[in-house]
């Protein structure tokens, strides 16, 4: 007889909590930039072979799917960032009370919010 | 390997349907999940209607007054009825928790789910197999060790070092972190998890304790301590409000001090 598996997973059988949701989407923006950084050996090569390759790739970072790339990439980036310090104050030992760790989670989304919001104005406007 | 879907013979069908007594007026349906092993078929949740007008006030009163009167098949584990033996863990409304002390009414209307603590191997209805957890409680040496020969009193401790200890002897291994823990769900055969490894920092923490130089070298693996990325789900479940991400951190701690 072969047991069955009791349910497991999110959101159906377990419920999702913020530290749950933000540790998953930790690991995606972290695949997310090691492909994005694909993207940065390609650009740096072509500024360094120049001409017509260089004003391919630009050509492409400045087309629309560019830039929706590139501000996907930036969100991952600041949130990676971020979260990567609330990471660093748990192995120092700092915030491992449920409601310090929904709080410093809230507070990382903000800060990714706040540094991509300012980035991209800093980009368009400046 | 990380698996996001149940196999093929532990999918979820819908069961039967058991209606309330006509006469009730507060009544209100548990959907509960079934599986016989003398059956050849997939696992159901089964959904019982009953009176909570005729039911204590808990989530285990429910499922014994189901045994007691409605199907005496239904099968769960339940013993002392005040949260300090860990029998009746299991997952009510999609958090891991202790049966006995859930208050019917602190679940929210429609749902009233009762599934087994997740990610194991199911024996039977509410029963998941622990022998794995068992077996890495075991591996941990759960027991004071020490050089020194036996006082003829107790081994004496002081206040701080005492206090130290609060917080990690009042588990009581029922396993609602350590079902709750993806990390456990895709690794329990290589990561000890967190009920195990708070376990482990119990001894860890001791002062009368003399082995700590083989409890960490144990742990010294990519697995058994370190796949605990911080997820948080063991310290929201605890039903006794302890913090084993923390005790983990602590043990994590420990392990670079010693470098």
């Amino acid at each position: 007889m072969e047991r069955p598996l009791s349910p497991f997973m999110f959101p159906i059988w377990y419920r999702f909590q913020i530290t749950s949701a933000l540790s998953i989407l930790h690991r995606l923006t972290g695949i997310a930039l090691a492909v994005g950084s694909i993207l940065l050996v390609w650009w740096l090569i072509s500024v360094a072979a120049g001409g017509e390759l260089f004003a391919a790739t630009h050509a492409f970072l400045a087309s629309p799917i560019g830039i929706v790339l590139l501000f996907g990439w930036s969100i991952a980036f600041f949130y990676h960032l971020c979260n990567g310090v609330r990471h660093l104050a748990w192995d120092a030992g700092y915030g491992f009370e449920i409601k310090s760790a929904s709080r410093s989670g809230y507070a990382v989304l903000a800060a990714t919010v706040l540094l991509t919001a300012i980035t991209w104005l800093y980009v368009f406007l400046v | 390997m990380s698996e996001f879907t149940l196999p093929a013979n532990s999918k979820v069908g819908k069961g039967k349907h058991w209606p309330a007594p006509k006469d009730g007026v507060h009544v209100k349906g548990f959907r509960i999940y079934r599986w016989d092993p003398d059956k050849n078929a997939n696992p159901t949740i089964d959904e019982f209607e009953i009176d909570l007008d005729h039911c204590g006030p808990m989530v285990l009163d429910a499922l014994v007054k189901i045994n007691d009167q409605i199907d005496p098949t239904l099968s769960f584990r339940r013993s002392c009825r005040e949260g300090v033996c860990g029998s009746c863990a299991m997952n009510i409304d999609g958090h891991n928790t202790l049966a006995c002390l859930t208050p019917i009414n602190s679940l929210k209307a429609g749902a009233r789910r009762i599934t087994p603590l997740p990610h194991l191997p199911v024996l039977r209805d509410l029963i998941p197999d622990l022998t794995g957890l068992y077996a890495q409680y075991a591996l941990i040496e759960p027991w004071l060790q020490s050089d020194q020969p036996p006082p003829d009193r107790e081994r004496r401790q002081s206040p701080e070092d005492r206090a130290k200890l609060d917080g990690l002897w009042e588990c009581i291994l029922c396993f609602c972190c350590s079902t709750s823990c993806p990390s456990y769900w895709w690794n329990q055969d290589k990561y000890l998890g967190p009920s195990i490894l708070l376990q482990s920092y119990r001894w860890l923490a001791d002062s009368r304790d003399q082995a700590t130089g083989e409890r960490l070298d144990r742990l010294e693996d990519p697995f058994r301590l370190y796949r605990c990325h911080t997820i948080m789900n063991c310290t929201k479940t605890c039903p006794k409000g302890l913090n084993p991400a923390r005790a983990i951190a602590n043990t994590k701690h420990m392990m670079s001090e010693r470098g």
